[in-house]
């Protein structure tokens, strides 16, 4: 029971999928202009991804590890397709609000990220659960992301007036500066709560300390973003791409294989084949 | 014609991916510490989208419309995507080895950027015409490389910057996108 509910609440706080895990930064700065776009969208991708990690964590055993990324995709996107019709049909005006980022949940990272992290990996209830909390998590920042820039924007809190005759608002809020601003107060905030607790601030976003990278880059899968910059580098010295590059990117893969977990490991060999 | 360079420069200044669209926050945030590797990426980009538009307009237009299947799209395109960026890639390495050294590291990390999946979406948002979606995809690609290769200078001078503990690491990035962000709203209302 302890660890069920352990499973779920790390979504929310410990293991927040935007504020600790860094994924999904695109919806998080695109769609916050307004609180209510912001549950909107955290809520679609809720159910995209509870339904997405009930499906796949169904299918764990089923589908081949070297087809898995392009598996998940295809599922996503089918779960995907049905939250954009049933938005589309029963709430026209979040449809509009959102535009193309409901369609673009499916290359939401945290999506992608939870099946290849979790979801492939165990039971339907943990995955459920840990669908639901990371979902929650999402929904929680963007809510909060969405409120200041409204509040600070816009003088209102889900269409009501609430700093009308004593500050007048801050355009710039709502503006794409403003969404790169209070992400930017959040994540600090987020590092200080962090770095009192002692746990570790997190950094830049890079490919190598990406949670979700395994996925990105398994979808045509080949090696490590680092690996690759230096495989670049020694490249462009020698003209001929095909036998030695296929050797180089062994060594330098296997240095980093203990950053990645052992599904990439594997899928990188089958796909060199 | 005119409407050709409009979509041009709306997707380069006005409407740029990253910076007003948040379109590829992904490798804009991530790829951008070199200058380099910040160009190469972007040519990468450019290069998808384009085939990503030439295939899947005509796939969406001639054959999932008239036949109502419009709601496939999302699925659809996903998979053109993924199955085109896999395609060029082998095509690359086989037929145009030096291409493939500058671009081919790159590609396998596009294909879940939302920038390629979004652009070929928003060509039927916007309901463009063919050669009209083709110059959009070139205009956001291009819009894409100057933000990524700005960003990259930026971040080349912050990184001897001293910064509060804090917003050390990614707080200051985002804080200086924004600046970046705030800059580009300069350019609002140069293109109808």
């Amino acid at each position: 029971m302890k660890e069920a509910w352990n499973t779920f609440s790390k979504g929310i706080l410990k293991e927040n999928p935007v504020l600790r895990l860094v994924l999904g930064t695109c919806p998080t700065l695109a769609v916050t202009t307004a609180a209510i776009n912001g549950i909107g969208m955290g809520l679609a991708a809720t159910v995209v991804l509870v339904g997405s990690n009930l499906a796949i964590s169904l299918l764990r055993n089923i589908i081949p590890d070297r087809v898995r990324i392009p598996a998940f995709i295809t599922i996503i996107a089918g779960f995907v397709t049905i939250v954009q019709m049933l938005v589309k049909a029963f709430l026209p005006a979040i449809d509009s609000a959102l535009g193309i980022y409901l369609p673009l949940i499916v290359v939401n990272c945290i999506i992608l990220a939870r099946a290849e992290m979790f979801a492939c990996k165990n039971p339907v209830l943990p995955s459920i659960l840990d669908g639901l909390g990371m979902g929650i998590g999402f929904t929680a920042t963007l809510l909060a992301m969405g409120s200041i820039r409204e509040l600070l924007g816009n003088g209102t809190l889900f269409g009501m007036s609430v700093t009308e005759g004593f500050i007048s608002p801050m355009l710039v809020m709502i503006l794409p500066p403003g969404g790169f601003f209070v992400f930017g107060i959040l994540v600090a905030l987020s590092n200080r709560l962090a770095r009192r607790q002692g746990k570790k601030p997190v950094g830049n976003i890079s490919c190598e300390t990406c949670p979700g990278r395994a996925a990105c880059e398994q979808t045509v899968c080949e090696e490590g973003f680092t690996v690759n910059v230096e495989l670049n580098e020694a490249q462009s010295e020698e003209a001929e791409p095909s036998v030695e590059s296929l050797a180089d990117r062994e060594r330098p893969s296997g240095e980093n294989a203990g950053n990645e977990d052992t599904g990439a490991v594997n899928g990188e060999e089958g796909s060199n084949d | 014609m005119t409407k050709l360079v409009t979509i041009l420069l709306a997707g380069i200044l006005t409407n740029n991916m990253v910076l007003s669209k948040f379109l590829g926050i992904c490798p804009f945030l991530g790829v951008s510490k070199k200058l380099n590797t910040a160009l190469s990426m972007s040519l990468a980009v450019i290069f998808v989208m384009l085939i990503a538009t030439a295939v899947t307009w005509p796939v969406y237009a001639l054959l999932l419309e008239p036949n109502g299947l419009g709601y496939l799209q999302t699925i659809v395109f996903i998979l053109i995507i993924a199955a085109l960026v896999q395609l060029v890639e082998i095509v690359l390495k086989r037929f145009l080895p030096p291409i493939y050294q500058a671009l081919g590291i790159y590609l396998p990390l596009i294909t879940t950027n939302c920038a390629v999946l979004g652009i070929t979406l928003l060509n039927f948002t916007d309901s463009l015409s063919y050669v009209e979606s083709l110059f959009n995809a070139l205009g956001a690609g291009i819009g894409f490389l100057v933000a990524m290769v700005l960003f990259a200078g930026v971040r080349m001078r912050l990184e001897t910057a001293d910064i509060p503990e804090s917003l050390q690491g990614l707080p200051i990035t985002l804080i200086s996108a924004s600046i970046v962000s705030l800059s580009f709203l300069g350019f609002a209302g140069i293109v109808g």
